[in-house]
């Protein structure tokens, strides 16, 4: 049974396509034991999925899992069996909500969740991820781990150091227990064809995140971009039906500008747009469609975000270079959003205000995240300094129903829409902000 | 005095407690104010709201009018009091009526305890004859029918009830139901349902009411009446205000709403800061009144009057009677924790440890004002002048608190807080409705220059 | 001969002193400067070689009011930054030149950031402690680590480390590690001549004082303590767990010593612990540095240990100190005290080890609740045993 996890959100061609690539996945999944195929759970920010794909492993990423759940109105049972087991109301949902998801044996879309042969810790952007996995080989014991520090850009800048250290644990660590699992040798070739389409894909995606510029913009970079992402954030990236999918939504895009439209939202076509929004967060997942709705309502298009590079930053112009597989590979976890320092991601979104002409920003703070929510109320005063633009903040969860309340979000939302509203009619400037 | 009708602007505030209504004229003026406490019925409530507002701006230009007239000038404060009073007697006879219907049909016969009510009621209406004659009556209008009704009615029940024939708990029970069910059917309590019936009867209580003075009266009333005042915009705001029957471009948020009415309070207002019962409101303000930012601590009651409540009910006392405790405190007891989930375990440990009731609730008021600090200081700090509205803004230890607090952290500031503050997001409602309609009687003067 | 009492009087004075009067003092005697760093290991050792004191930094406990702070830092995360920041924003820090921020959790390294935006002119430093414990691979990657820090600081201080000047570091930090080791066995041994109220205090101070003075200190009480007669009573022997980072005050672990238990062993301050073997003192003192990270950290949540069964560590050192039980102690919001708890429960059920927990915040001003579980707790061991 395949549940249209989307059946709320209405349909772009291109949505269509991602909801099949994705279902197909997990059906590959379901039947992954049976057909012999190993299994690699990791994480979306520093995935390896071109590695993996190299060794035909299917990656398994415990966060869509996590997040899919909590679109389908789960993950509130999950937590709450999570905690009867003794987990911290303080700690992050997603860890919560997957442990009481592994209880269950099956996947977010009600199939099987085969066990991972291997867990392939991409300690990148994020501290929570190694207890999660700690956690989870206590779950699986017999499975292989892999541990891939990506070290943190604390300084704001990659160092050789710092680039050779990643790629001598690929080379020491995770390729070995690679081989180890499925009883194969690298096939370097293999690789370098994956990344090579790796490369065109994310050409295609950074169009389409840069179509946003346009007035009207024919994306929203937020709501919308989370389904443009899935693709290239999960087990698609370097596969010729990924680089389908860019093409095909490229396309599409391309005839919103030629038609001067814009996306389409849970309210259905944004043509008039009154509000051009920066996102800085992740967004909430039990309530996503509600969420949009209350931004699409008002008039609020977001052109772009920080969330959508968790993946990878691409539109700040990496792209997986095929002739250098293990540096690239290391490039790639080391530029992911989560692992950039507060200044740096400070200056990313101050630039994506003024590049995609922002009316304004919004800091959407989530309980679960310290990586990303830690320093985002300085983040929010800085840009404001820097830009001259007023920023709104908004608070929820990643997939904790309790941390959504719809009226406290509408009402910080609807009052910073009409903040800027109000300046536009012949406001003041924005205060400075003081100590 | 005009012979036209004037125009008004209407804001609606429909709060978690209490909802309020500020009318202004189109000077920006306020001409009349009415607040009720809010109830499941919203429309009720700001229906309500808004009668009151406009029984207050009625009452306010009868005055005027009375003292403008030269035969009645002489008598113009006494008979504005006295109507003022037969006013409110009417509004509170009908709403005891209105009890006593649903009381009888709560008890629908049964004895000893329909007697006992009866007789309840006949006190109750004796009471408010006698509450509503002399100067003291007229201050009663600013109380809720369901809190002086409801006080008079335990006490006569304490006095009736009989643990074994007739509890106390059975006898409040009903008053319990009735008010709920008259509450929420309302009434005609409006100045033009009720003025006439009042005027009679001041006017037939006024010895000095010659001949000459009853029919200058009756002129200046029916002139009032003839001349409604027009309501030519109206805006709704506040934590109910989806539910107003208003188009969308008539409601506002709170935000803006206490933003532009603490500007319209203090003109010199830059930041504001509103403790609420369910939330606090860090906003701060350009030289329009316009908002340039703000933050809110909405998902935690911790340092909100809901706080406030919970330990007044703890130590048993009225809220109103925190604030002056604690100004007797004589040493520093240090609270951390203003979590409302544990406020009555914290009271009572520090009791248990001998601390004195006055000194942990002034650590309790300076852990609240802590947290409002941090909302301030990430709304982008504290600026000259500052004002401070919400319930909390009259409890005198916490505004103690707050001055130094704020003086220590962003040295000298201009400390505003005006007794009305409970009205400031409503005439802030009331000054955006003015503002709309300028706005679009400006574009339909040039209509070349408006959008489409 | 000062008493234990005296002694730890004057390093709770020190050790709990917001405005750091004691690294003044230090810097008016010396004209030197002093780097500060955040829980849980930095290496000391190469702040002292480039001339200058290491000062570790756990927060404003409560000794301060939190008033700006908090405008950084939404409700649901811990303590300590915002008390950081607030004692960075008071000018109670304006006696240190530079921070460094080792890799913990995502908060302290977020924090790395904040400091970074607010301190522009001031030395930051995040130390990405490694995770891969190969020589060839992790122990090159922090061998560099260590040598970029030791060029950064010297041009804060002028005085470029030598191996001499790191060694010689080595040297006097080894000490007072050492003494730290006698004075923890001391205690479980004999825990009622070595209050944890004072140990701690004891080992606190050592985050203001150059290592040598430390170690006097810690000299002086040793032999003071070995003097001291007091009667050892009837209390459960707990280890503390979850304290490495924001820090529990100290009425709290007095509480729990008055409810009933000796806590004979504990990851307080755990960094200035965390080397458990001395450093090499022979050949290149960089790699010896590098590698006793690699060979002798202590475990904790923020170390990835592959390949270990989860708990091993915690139940082998209930076993050393002869512990009867654990007592997680964490604070409110702590992911890495939080998220390893539920594994180390399990492998210490698994062990038969009777454990409890609770939370705390470095700012908590009432124990009764505290007092109430930590007694039963402590009565539940003694009465009710499992291997009594």
């Amino acid at each position: 049974m395949k549940e249209d996890l989307t059946h709320d959100v209405p349909k772009e061609p291109s949505m269509l396509r991602q909801k099949e690539l994705i279902s197909g996945h997990y059906d590959a999944l379901a039947a992954a034991r049976d057909n012999g195929r190993k299994v690699a759970y990791t994480f979306v920010p520093g995935n390896l999925t071109e590695l993996l794909l190299a060794f035909d492993v299917l990656p398994v990423l415990p966060e869509i899992n996590a997040l899919q759940s909590g679109m389908r109105k789960r993950s509130g049972a999950y937590i709450t069996e999570a905690e009867k087991l003794g987990h911290s109301e303080d700690v992050c949902s997603y860890v919560k909500c997957d442990i009481g998801m592994m209880k269950t044996g099956l996947g977010p879309t009600g199939k099987a969740m085969p066990p991972p042969d291997l867990l392939l810790l991409s300690y990148t952007g994020c501290f929570t991820f190694m207890k999660w996995f700690e956690l989870l080989k206590q779950e699986f014991p017999n499975a292989e781990i892999a541990m891939l520090h990506v070290p943190y850009q604390g300084g704001g800048v990659v160092t050789k150091e710092m680039r050779d250290y990643v790629v001598a644990q690929l080379r020491s660590e995770v390729v070995p227990k690679l081989e180890k699992i499925t009883g194969k040798r690298l096939d370097e070739d293999r690789l370098k064809e994956l990344l090579e389409r790796s490369a065109r894909a994310e050409e295609d995606l950074v169009w389409v995140l840069e179509s946003a510029k346009h007035h009207p913009s024919p994306i929203d970079g937020y709501f919308g971009g989370v389904f443009y992402i899935g693709p290239i954030f999960t087990a698609f990236r370097g596969t010729e039906e990924g680089c389908d999918y860019y093409r095909i939504l490229r396309e599409e895009v391309q005839g919103r500008i030629d038609r001067r439209e814009g996306p389409i939202t849970p309210v259905g076509p944004l043509d008039n747009q009154k509000y051009r929004i920066v996102v800085e967060g992740p967004p909430n997942w039990t309530s996503f469609r509600e969420f949009w709705e209350m931004f699409a309502a008002e008039g609020a298009v977001c052109v772009a975000s920080t969330y959508t590079k968790v993946g990878g930053l691409y539109d700040q112009g990496f792209r997986h270079d095929p002739a250098h597989p293990m540096e690239t590979l290391s490039e790639y976890c080391l530029g992911c959003y989560t692992n950039l320092n507060l200044p740096t991601r400070t200056g990313l979104i101050a630039k994506y205000v003024k590049e995609y002409e922002a009316d304004g920003f919004i800091v959407h703070s989530v309980k679960s995240c310290n990586s990303f929510s830690a320093g985002q109320l300085l983040i929010l005063r800085e840009i404001e300094k820097r830009t001259g633009v007023p920023g709104g903040f908004i608070e929820s969860d990643l997939v904790d129903p309790r941390y959504f309340s719809p009226a406290n979000v509408k009402n910080r939302l609807e009052s910073y829409l009409q903040m800027i509203e109000q300046r536009r009619h012949g406001g003041g400037a924005v205060m400075e902000a003081s100590p | 005095m005009s012979r036209a009708s004037f125009a008004c602007f209407v804001g609606i505030d429909l709060g978690s407690t209490t909802t309020k209504s500020v009318v202004i004229d189109d000077a920006g003026v306020i001409i009349g104010r009415g607040i009720t406490n809010s109830r499941s019925n919203y429309d009720l409530a700001c229906e309500i709201a808004r009668s009151e507002a406009f029984v207050d701006a009625q009452m306010s230009r009868l005055r005027r009018a009375l003292a403008a007239d030269p035969v009645l000038e002489p008598h113009a404060r006494v008979l504005s009091a006295s109507l003022e009073r037969s006013f409110r007697y009417r509004q509170h006879a009908r709403q005891l009526a209105n009890l006593r219907r649903a009381c009888l049909l709560i008890t629908a016969g049964a004895q000893p305890i329909e007697a006992t009510l009866v007789e309840i009621l006949d006190e109750l209406d004796a009471l408010a004859e006698k509450m509503f004659t002399g100067i003291a009556g007229a201050e009663k209008r600013s109380e809720f029918f369901r809190d002086i009704a409801g006080a008079q009615f335990q006490r006569a029940a304490e006095q009736r009830a009989d643990p074994r024939r007739l509890p106390f708990e059975d006898i409040v029970a009903v008053f319990d139901k009735a008010i709920l069910k008259v509450e929420n059917e309302g009434d005609d309590l409006t100045f033009e349902g009720n003025a006439r019936a009042a005027f009679t009867r001041s006017l037939s209580l006024y010895a000095k009411a010659s001949p000459e003075v009853r029919s200058a009266a009756a002129a200046v009333l029916d002139d009032l009446l003839a001349r409604p005042p027009v309501v030519r915009a109206s805006v709704g705001t506040g934590y109910g205000r989806a539910r107003l029957p208003f188009p969308k471009e008539r409601i506002r948020s709170e935000i803006l709403c206490h933003g532009l009415g603490a500007h319209a309070m203090f003109p010199m207002t830059r930041t504001v800061l509103d403790i609420g019962g369910q939330d606090t409101k860090a906003i701060q303000v350009d030289g329009e009144g316009i908002v340039t930012g703000f933050q809110m601590n909405d998902r935690c009651a911790a340092g909100c009057g809901r706080y406030l409540g919970y330990i007044a009910d703890e130590m048993n006392l009225g809220v109103h009677e925190l604030g002056p405790l604690a100004e007797q405190a004589t040493r520093k007891v240090k609270i951390t924790s203003t979590c409302t989930v544990f406020a009555g375990a914290e009271l009572r440990d520090r009791l248990a440890l001998g601390e004195k009731r006055e000194d942990i609730l002034a650590g309790l008021h300076r852990a609240i004002i802590l947290r409002a600090m941090s909302i301030l200081a990430r709304s982008g700090g504290v600026h000259d002048e500052f004002t401070f509205t919400g319930g909390v803004a009259s409890n005198p230890a916490a505004v103690r608190a707050l001055r130094d607090l704020v003086g220590e952290n962003y040295g000298p500031r201009v400390l505003n807080i005006s007794p009305s503050s409970i009205y400031t997001g409503a005439l802030g409602a009331a000054l955006f409705a003015l503002r709309d309609v300028n706005r679009l009687d400006e574009e339909q003067r040039r209509p070349e220059e408006a959008h489409a | 001969m000062k008493s234990t009492l005296e002694i730890a009087a004057e390093c709770e004075r020190i050790s709990l002193d917001t405005h750091l009067t004691t690294v003044r003092a230090w810097q008016e005697r010396t004209g030197g400067r002093a780097i500060g760093h955040l829980p849980i290991y930095a290496p000391r050792e190469v702040i002292q070689a480039a001339g200058m004191l290491p000062v570790g930094i756990l927060g404003g406990g409560d000794q301060i009011e939190i008033i700006r702070g908090d405008a950084y830092f939404q409700s649901y995360i811990c303590q300590i930054p915002r008390s950081v920041v607030e004692m960075g924003l008071t000018a109670r820090l304006d006696c240190l030149s530079g921070m460094l921020f080792p890799a913990i959790c995502d908060v302290i390294r977020n924090l790395s950031g904040v400091w970074q935006l607010l301190f522009p002119e001031k030395y930051v430093r995040y130390i990405d402690v490694p995770q891969n414990v190969q020589w060839e691979v992790g122990g090159r990657f922090y061998l560099h680590e260590l040598h970029e820090l030791g060029r950064g600081l010297a041009e804060v201080s002028g005085t470029a480390p030598t191996d001499e000047s790191l060694r010689a570091a080595i040297v006097e930090h080894n000490l007072a590690r050492r003494l730290i080791r006698e004075l923890y066995d001391l205690r479980a041994r004999s825990p009622e001549r070595v209050p944890t109220s004072e140990a701690y205090v004891l080992v606190r101070a050592g985050y203001q004082l150059p290592a040598a003075e430390h170690a006097a200190l810690l000299r002086a009480y040793l032999d003071a303590a070995r003097e001291t007669k007091r009667t050892e009573l009837d209390q459960a022997r707990v280890i503390l767990v979850g304290t490495f980072c924001e820090q529990p005050p100290l009425g709290l672990l007095k509480t729990l010593e008055r409810a009933g238990c000796y806590i004979v062993d504990d990851d307080l301050i755990l960094g200035a612990r965390f080397l458990t073997a001395d450093v090499d003192e022979q050949g290149d003192p960089w790699e010896a540095l590098a590698r006793a990270y690699l060979e002798h950290s202590a475990h904790t949540s923020s170390r990835y240990v592959p390949e270990e069964q989860k708990g091993r560590y915690l139940v082998e050192r209930c076993k050393q100190r002869g512990a009867e039980g654990v007592i997680f102690c964490a604070p409110s919001f702590c992911d890495p005290a939080l998220l390893e708890q539920p594994m180390l429960e399990s492998a210490l059920d698994r062990a038969g080890i009777q454990h409890t927990a609770f939370k705390y915040s470095e700012s908590s001003a009432q124990f009764q609740a505290i007092h109430e579980q930590a007694g039963t707790f402590s009565d539940s061991i003694r009465l009710w045993s499992l291997d009594a």
